[in-house]
């Protein structure tokens, strides 16, 4: 029997080698074509702590992590005990048999993973034992893993061929471990090897690739689980003339920075997490009084207050739509994969300069982390909104007019006052009730520039519609797939333009009979919003700090279509 | 803008020592553009929340360019401006309550960078703007609408507290010295790094602290204010400690070290010794 998906969990001590497995699995099979996804979760400490990656393999596009496992890799007792629940009917255990025993049994293979490894002359080679006996598994032909070795090592140092001679030989003693039981989990289909090119990236790459691609020239930053990761990169990569980027002392410090930098003309970006967004709030407010672009990434995660900072959650959604006190509604953008992620931040950049405001872009720890195979950007083909400079002589009236007006920039004519306080056209504040008013009017007129967004629908006249957000599309998309081969009521509808939504779509979603929104928070946080919308949409929700599972959401969404249909027959 | 500006309808009380600072910082940006033709436009004022933040609406003539931000944070704004565009000349406008109070966290880090701006102070040891409650530079025991039964802290020593963050140029000031104030200011602003001129600036309405700091010959009263002698060098960081720690406040450059880079500099210095890359080299390094 042919298989077409594979689903692979490492589970173990951090440091044991989890996240390179899975890893060094994705990798193999991006390079000889699947489709792969990786979902990490990390201990919240510096060493060890239990940890767990799951590696999805699929001839098809991936949309989420896999509910069932084909494969568990443990790499000591607590990871087995933990993680045995999730394997699927015909799953494999592969077990660490230097940490612990397990009792003969079909479809259990211990290997000393360790010793293997050492025998071949370089002991960091455990990874590749694991990845060549699960090769085997699913008669994966050993040159793709020979592929892989040999472009992974290949660094131009003189111990090169060494390193992948010995990473060649750990995967072969893992293939033969492998191959002396009798366990087999079907052949993997073979790939379909796309001719255009692809990259494998994570989420939170992804959006740092868009931002520079973006025209970012200014990056401040604060360490915050899971953000950290970008302002890393963008230390690392952001080093260039005319460009900053730098850790500062607090998010607070990070926003004011970056309002002071977009007045100066740059193009600013930082990212935070719940945390980080809850002390920008009064920045943000002041990035839409004063009229300052520049665009705040919140990478979620469990909330409030410091609450889960390892864990994935969709529960700042009503922080990040009204992250400041005051009149104020701050434009929002949540990608829903990590392809995504890189076009919504290049989407981030333009409307900050085209509504001339702060931009919240909001990411998810699950998706942060997650590494995908995505068709190369193509980068000559973005479509980069530039700033509307004024070229004019003193005595411009900034704020003049009920919409966007060019901005001057410090150091040319053109002097004003960005004020945080009420102000008139020059700038200057004002108490004067009729000022306030067209003030306040100009700042919501500009929204109006962002309603052309873009959204997806499939069987867009069905009554009853799916309506994710963020992250949690993957899941949801893959339900509804399952679902619509047994119902055609459903529809599917998604966007990644959260505030202001698409015009268009709005006006399909209130003729809805019901809309369903799964999303990982308490509060029902986007389904308020679209009642609020006029929209009658609900709920399922999850707070388990783990992304869905398909076939759990698919049958919740199932219990409420079918209490809805009930209802609607009753009256 | 008030002149133009019917409109803005804020006005500092009579007396007020944020009239004479309004004139020194105009003086400064005149005197560095006939001298030096820096362009009113290159000045970027960054303002407080407060009485003395206001200042940035009420310059007179050709106008800088303004940032009145919130409450706090001038010093992270002008990060942000200066950072973005180094060759503008950044100035920071805010008061005792501003700086001292809720922006405390900020003034640290700029020390450690040596961050090429000039904060002008305005300390008159009161919130005026809320109606007289006690700041950080109030005197301990002091009677105020928040300290109804005397203040319970001790106060601020600003400049000590300068000396001790690494402040790369330290200058206290008097409002009713326009000329010398503009002196400092102007200094303040050509030094290369991190500079603060602190300002004695008394509110008549809530602090009026004019007799105490210039003395009464007729009352007995001693002035608080003195001059730097000729010889104080402001490079000798132990003489700069010994003229803060003399009771009163001395007037003039307390304190400059020229021999630490600029912020601005040293990212320069990184930047010329790391290989930048592209997007597109950005992207390939992910190409599977």
């Amino acid at each position: 029997m042919e298989k077409t998906d594979l689903i692979v969990r490492f589970a173990g001590e951090g440091g044991q080698g989890v996240v390179t497995s899975a890893e060094g699995l994705a990798q193999v099979a991006a390079q000889v074509g699947y489709n792969v996804l990786t979902y990490a979760t990390f201990p919240s400490q510096i060493m060890g702590g239990p940890t767990w990656t799951q590696t999805r393999i699929s001839v098809d596009s991936v949309l989420s992590a896999g509910d069932k496992l084909d494969v568990l890799v443990a790499f000591n007792r607590e990871a087995y005990d933990t993680h045995v629940g999730e394997i699927g009917i015909d799953g494999v255990i592969i077990y660490n048999s230097e940490e612990f025993e397990l009792p003969d049994q079909i479809n259990v293979l211990g290997m000393p993973v360790t010793q293997l490894a050492k025998s071949t002359g370089n002991p960091r080679a455990a990874n590749m034992v694991i990845i060549g006996a699960i090769a085997h598994l699913v008669n994966m032909p050993q040159n793709y893993l020979n592929e892989f070795v040999t472009k992974r090592f290949t660094r131009g140092r003189t111990n090169d061929e060494q390193i992948i001679s010995s990473n060649i030989e750990a995967m072969t003693l893992g293939r033969e471990a492998s191959a002396k039981t009798k366990i087999k989990l079907g052949t993997l289909a073979k790939a379909d090897k796309s001719t255009a090119k692809q990259i494998l990236v994570k989420g939170n790459e992804a959006i740092s690739l868009g931002a520079v691609a973006s025209g970012l020239n200014f990056y401040v930053g604060y360490p915050i689980s899971p953000a950290t990761t970008i302002l890393v990169w963008m230390q690392q990569n952001l080093v260039a003339k005319e460009k900053f980027v730098y850790q500062v002392s607090s998010e607070i410090e990070a926003i004011t920075a970056l309002l002071g930098a977009g007045f100066a003309g740059r193009k600013a970006m930082t990212a935070t997490a719940g945390p980080g967004l809850s002390l920008m709030s009064e920045g943000l407010g002041l990035g839409w009084m004063a009229e300052i672009p520049c665009v705040v990434v919140d990478v979620q995660r469990g909330g409030p207050a410091t609450g889960l900072p390892t864990k994935t959650e969709q529960s700042d959604l009503l922080a990040c739509f009204h992250p400041a006190h005051g009149d104020i509604s701050i434009p929002v953008i949540a990608p829903g994969s990590v392809e995504e992620c890189f076009y919504a931040t290049v989407s981030a950049f333009n409307w900050a300069e085209r509504y001339q405001g702060p931009v919240i872009l909001m990411n998810e720890m699950s998706m942060a982390e997650r590494a995908q195979n995505i068709p190369m950007p193509e980068l000559g083909k973005l479509q980069v909104v530039n700033r509307s400079i004024y070229n004019g002589s003193n005595g411009y009236m900034r704020y003049a007019g009920d919409s966007v007006s060019p901005m001057p920039i410090p150091g040319h004519p053109g002097s004003y006052i960005a004020n945080g306080s009420e102000h008139d056209p020059s700038g200057d504040t004002t108490h004067l009730a009729s000022r306030h008013i067209e003030m306040t009017q100009r700042r919501f007129n500009k929204l109006k520039l962002l309603t052309n967004g873009t959204y997806e629908s499939l069987n867009k006249e069905a009554p009853i519609t799916i309506m994710p957000w963020g992250g949690t599309k993957g899941p949801s998309l893959e339900a509804y797939n399952l679902l619509a081969k047994q119902t055609t009521s459903l529809s599917w509808f998604y966007t990644m333009f959260l505030n202001p939504l698409p015009e268009t779509l709005l006006t399909q979603l209130r003729k809805k009979e019901l809309v369903i929104v799964p999303e990982l928070n308490f509060m029902g946080q986007w389904s308020s919003i679209l009642r609020s919308h006029g929209i009658n949409a609900i709920s399922i929700t999850q707070y388990t700090g783990l992304p869905f599972k398909v076939e759990d959401l698919a049958n919740r969404i199932l219990d409420v279509v079918q209490s809805h249909e009930k209802r609607t027959v009753q009256t | 803008m008030t002149l133009k500006n019917p409109e803005y309808d804020f006005k500092w009380c009579p007396g007020c020592g944020d009239f004479g600072v309004r004139r020194a910082l105009e003086f400064a940006m005149k005197s560095r553009l006939q001298e030096k033709e820096i362009p009113l436009v290159n000045n970027v004022v960054v303002a407080g929340i407060g009485c003395s933040g206001n200042l940035v609406h009420l310059l007179e003539g050709e106008q800088p360019y303004g940032f009145h931000g919130i409450h706090g944070r001038t010093l992270p704004i002008a990060l942000g401006v200066k950072m973005g565009q180094p060759n503008l000349n950044v100035v920071v406008v805010a008061g005792d309550g501003d700086f001292l109070s809720i922006g405390m966290e900020h003034i640290a880090p700029q020390a450690a960078r040596n961050l090429d701006i000039c904060a002008i102070i305005m300390d008159n040891a009161v919130y005026g703007l809320t109606k007289g409650q006690s700041s950080p530079t109030t005197l301990f025991g002091a009677t105020t609408s928040s300290t109804p039964f005397g203040k319970l802290e001790e106060k601020l020593h600003p400049l000590e507290l300068y000396l001790s963050y690494g402040v790369s140029f330290i200058a206290s000031g008097f409002s009713s010295k326009p000329r010398d104030l503009a002196k400092l200011i102007t200094a303040g602003m050509d030094h290369p790094g991190f500079a603060i001129v602190h300002i004695q600036s008394p509110c008549t309405t809530y602090n009026d602290t004019y007799e105490e700091l210039k003395g009464s010959v007729k009352k007995g009263i001693p002035a608080q204010l003195w001059d730097l002698p000729d010889t104080h060098d402001p490079s000798d960081r132990d003489a700069a400690y010994a003229a803060i720690k003399s009771s009163g406040w001395p007037l003039g450059i307390i304190y400059q070290n020229t021999d630490r880079p600029a912020f601005h500099q040293q990212v320069d210095k990184m930047i010329s010794s790391v290989d930048s890359k592209t997007i597109d080299q950005l992207v390939a390094k992910y190409i599977i």
